[in-house]
């Protein structure tokens, strides 16, 4: 039995531009995935053919059970949107918007304005609430348009970078709603630049670049993947990194890392919190002074560069590749053979 | 704090044709809060036709013969169901131009992943269209009978003969929606939306007696739906000068009946036509 969002060698092509080149997706029931991947992966375009926006040039997909191609109106029914781009009137107020969401989900008059009351509230809208939305700032238009996705509380829902904008109260606040509606048995697909979101909020992560999955799994399977721990320190002064860097060398299983700039080390490492006291210990023995030392795990930020050769929120791959490109490179070499 | 899920219905299975009209009218509600947000427009549309009432009947009001005579009065009362007729359409264009700007705004993503009836985005623009040019007519309507114009077949045939004009208008705006689907841009939309209605209105009999065309243009202007309505207002309005002669071609010599049969042919058509190419518009 299929997830409630699947979908089976999506392809989308603009032109000579390959935005989807055979996308499988299968999230199970009341869990959430979240789609990772760099600016023009195919994200976007994911969620429009899933939420009947979008005829794909082949494949299937299938939401809340549903034949997204064959009975798109069914779909409709099952499922909350909010898409990239906040899609408010922006003549009307805020209010109004959710007014006229709630009536056209088949709501009746007086029911569609208790839940635009509640939304208002919950959103933290309700002093802007009877101004148009032309007048909101950026975060605020967001919102809107996240209330207007949850006007009814459809089984399936789809947040392009939802939290893309906000400030951090209103963020934190996004993702205990996000907590609550997955609790309440809700499927979610959420794709985001915030590596921490995803790691926070989504029970499986799919990896997508140049419209292809190349990586699937929950968060710490992907950070397993991608390597194990590593060390690092920021000695105090300038000329301690080389014999910090000696010392580092010594308990290392590869390439020792330096940046002058912010003198700080790192080196790829097995054995934990034993070996780190050993560090400090030999450090302190060769009487190099440091500031910070630290046992680190790969975070999500290190799956995503490894995976896809660049950072996230790099607008360009190809400056990503003159600044970090070969840097991460690097970086995911070295990590590779930390794993093995 | 209140609960996301708790309070939220899920949502119902809307349609059929009521769930149709219901959606229209959702619809239409928007696109009239927004002309009221956004009132120069309406203004605008207002000024025009108002400007043709007054330089036709000051300009050209002695110098044109219609029927035998060539007053000035005949001449006002004639023109003004042209003037009416001439301004239902154009306000069509209008219509084109807020559908091309729709289909351009991310709102258009949020109407289409909702379960509503499909024609509802465009049937709610183009109600309230129609709700805007009937404002405008009363307002025009106004303006005619302080600079002397009169209706003199009692009033329910005069309510008879701007409820066809609505009409023509609004099986109009939907050839204006289709043109609103067609192109990319707003402004496309609204020259695009124009160029059609120059030769329609003006090979037509709403500023002059259509007996005094060459005969190839008399032809076309007998069986143009346009001039069926013009036709059909001063009949119904009473504003056909003494011995004016009705043309011997079928829509002029059943003028009302074909009026709306034409108005109702261009509806079913273009809407059809215009739902269709909204449901393809997908992305
Ligand atoms: N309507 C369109 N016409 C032409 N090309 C398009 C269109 N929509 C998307 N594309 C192209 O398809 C590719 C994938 O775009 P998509 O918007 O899905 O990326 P994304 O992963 O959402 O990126 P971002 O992180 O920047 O939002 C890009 O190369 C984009 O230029
Ligand atoms: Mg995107």
């Amino acid at each position: 039995m299929p997830g409630a969002i699947y979908a089976e060698g999506l392809v989308k092509t603009f032109g000579n531009v390959t935005a989807l080149d055979g996308v499988d997706l299968d999230v199970p029931e009341g869990t959430v995935l979240g789609l990772l991947g760099p600016n023009g992966a195919g994200k976007t375009t994911a969620v429009r053919v899933l939420t009947t926006l979008l005829q794909p040039d082949s494949g299937k997909a299938f939401v809340a059970g549903i034949d997204v191609l064959k009975h798109p109106n069914e779909v409709r029914r099952s499922i909350g949107l909010s898409g990239q781009f906040a899609a408010v009137d922006e003549y009307l107020t805020g209010r109004e918007n959710l007014h006229m969401v709630g009536r056209l989900y088949q709501m009746n008059a007086k029911a569609a304005k208790v839940r635009a009351g509640e939304l208002l509230d919950r959103f933290n809208l309700a002093d802007a609430a009877d101004r148009p939305a032309k007048t909101y700032s950026g975060g605020m238009r967001r919102r809107l348009d996240l209330a207007a996705a949850l006007v009814v509380s459809p089984p399936v829902m789809f947040m392009d970078e939802p939290t893309t904008g906000l400030d951090p109260r209103n963020r934190q606040q996004l993702w205990e709603v996000i907590q609550e509606l997955v609790a309440g048995g809700t499927t979610l697909l959420l794709t985001t630049q915030y590596l921490e979101e995803a790691d926070r909020l989504a029970h499986d992560i799919a990896v997508v670049d140049h419209g292809k999955v190349i990586a699937r799994g929950s968060s710490d399977q992907l950070k397993a993947r991608t390597g194990g721990e590593r060390v690092e320190v920021v000695v105090h002064q300038s000329d301690q990194l080389a014999p910090a860097r000696e010392v580092l060398a010594g308990f290392g299983k590869g390439e020792v890392k330096t940046d002058p700039h912010t003198r700080q080390l790192t080196v790829p490492v097995t054995g934990g919190a034993k070996l780190l006291a050993e560090v400090i210990r030999e450090l302190d023995t060769r009487g190099v002074e440091i500031d910070d030392i630290g046992l680190r795990r790969p975070t999500l930020d290190d799956v995503f560069i490894s995976l896809t050769g660049h950072a996230a929120e790099t607008a360009n791959a190809e400056d990503a590749e003159d600044t970090e490109g070969a840097d991460g490179a690097a970086k995911s070499k070295g990590r590779k053979e930390a794993g093995k | 704090m209140s609960a996301i899920t708790d309070a939220a219905p899920a949502p119902r299975a809307g349609g059929g044709i009521a769930g149709s009209v219901r959606d229209s009218l959702v619809v239409a509600k928007r696109n009239l809060i927004r002309m009221k947000r956004i009132p120069e427009v309406v203004l605008f549309g207002l000024i025009q036709p108002i400007m043709f009432v007054v330089l036709f009947t000051y300009v050209f009001g002695g110098s044109i013969q219609v029927g035998g005579s060539l007053s000035q009065q005949s001449y006002r009362e004639f023109l003004m169901a042209g003037i009416f007729a001439q301004t239902v359409t154009f306000a069509t264009a209008g219509a084109g131009a807020g559908i091309a700007d729709d289909m351009h705004k991310g709102l258009i993503d949020r109407f289409r992943s909702l379960p509503m009836a499909r024609g509802a985005v465009l049937t709610g623009r183009t109600l309230a269209d129609l709700a805007q040019t009937a404002v405008t007519l009363v307002v025009l309507a106004g303006v005619a009978l302080l600079i002397g114009w009169r209706t003199h077949n009692g009033i329910p045939k005069a309510l008879g003969a701007f409820a066809l004009l609505l009409l023509l208008g609004y099986a109009f705006s939907w050839i204006g929606a289709l043109i609103g689907l067609t192109v990319r841009t707003p402004e496309a939309a609204t020259s695009g939306g124009l160029i059609w209605l120059f030769p329609l209105t003006f090979i037509s009999n709403a500023f002059v007696d259509s007996n005094n065309l060459p005969t190839f243009f008399r032809h076309i202007a007998e069986w143009n739906p346009f001039s069926t309505t013009v036709q059909a207002a001063r009949e119904l309005f009473g504003n056909l000068p003494p011995g004016f002669r009705t043309p011997d071609a079928w829509p002029m010599q059943h003028a009302v009946l074909a009026s709306v049969l034409w108005s109702v042919l261009i509806l079913v058509v273009f809407r059809s036509l215009a739902v269709r190419k909204y449901r393809r518009a997908a992305g």
